[in-house]
């Protein structure tokens, strides 16, 4: 079974037209790779679709936003995938 | 329809929160300005106004899900096709699923009939956010009565 990493890589790769080995975990979805607001709706639909859940991309805005995280806490890639595996894992629970 | 003002539904006919769905009927009007340049001596409905057909069939399905809490804002087309012409005068069954309702976003599969016969598919999504302010959702709100949404649905906070 693919890692969540995995998985979102391959999302953003296909979706952004974005080299695979480009993406890393360290990488920043905005910063580095690029992806900007129309395409990452793309990327938060096919995470939604693939992983059964509703990332609250406005929750997280609005945080980054209100100066509360910095961007890198939910769109450095590492970062992303362990909130989506905390999304998972609260769907399950 | 009333192509000049971009009113293209004329009344929702089926509107199933927990199926997700809805149809509209909409009636393609048998003259209009836009039928004097698209095309002079073969008037068809241009194709992007198919689109917002679905557009607006998906986006009240949006709107009555979220209680027009928050207005659907037209963002992406996909998998659009146009199978056919539509000709002035023609009746036009509008149908949309909501097939997912994200943070800050919806996405809808929606399609066109004419005759039962379909003439435009496709896969559209919208950015939804808080009404920008209380003219645009009391305008919505007057639309939705005209259309037939239940005013049952109109109890956002």
């Amino acid at each position: 079974m693919a890692s969540t990493f995995d998985t979102v890589a391959d999302i953003i790769s296909d979706t952004c037209d974005i080299e695979r080995e480009k993406i890393t975990p360290d990488s920043h979805a905005i910063n580095d790779l690029g992806i900007d607001s129309l395409d990452f709706l793309d990327v938060a639909f096919a995470i939604d679709k693939a992983f059964g859940i509703k990332m609250p991309l406005e929750t997280w805005m609005q945080d980054v936003n209100e100066g509360k995280v910095s961007t890198d806490e939910y769109f450095v890639m590492k970062n992303l995938c362990a909130n989506i595996d905390k999304l998972v894992a609260a769907k399950s629970a | 329809m009333k192509l000049e003002y971009f009113q293209m539904v004329d009344r929702i006919t089926d509107l199933d929160l927990d199926g997700r769905r809805i149809q509209t009927s909409c009636q393609v009007p048998e003259q209009s300005p836009v039928f004097e340049g698209h095309f002079p001596g073969h008037p068809i409905l241009p194709g992007v106004l198919m689109i917002e057909t679905m557009a607006q069939t998906g986006g009240w399905l949006v709107l009555a899900a979220m209680r027009f809490a928050r207005m659907p804002f037209l963002m992406q087309v996909e998998k659009a096709k146009m199978r056919a012409f539509v000709e002035p005068g023609r009746l036009l069954a509008g149908e949309a699923t909501l097939e997912h309702e994200g943070s800050g976003y919806a996405v809808i599969k929606g399609a066109i009939r004419a005759d039962g016969k379909k003439v435009a598919e496709a896969e559209i999504r919208y950015g939804v956010v808080p009404f920008p302010n209380d003219t645009l959702r009391g305008v919505m709100l007057e639309s939705a009565r005209r259309i037939g949404v239940p005013e049952t649905l109109f109890d956002a906070q």
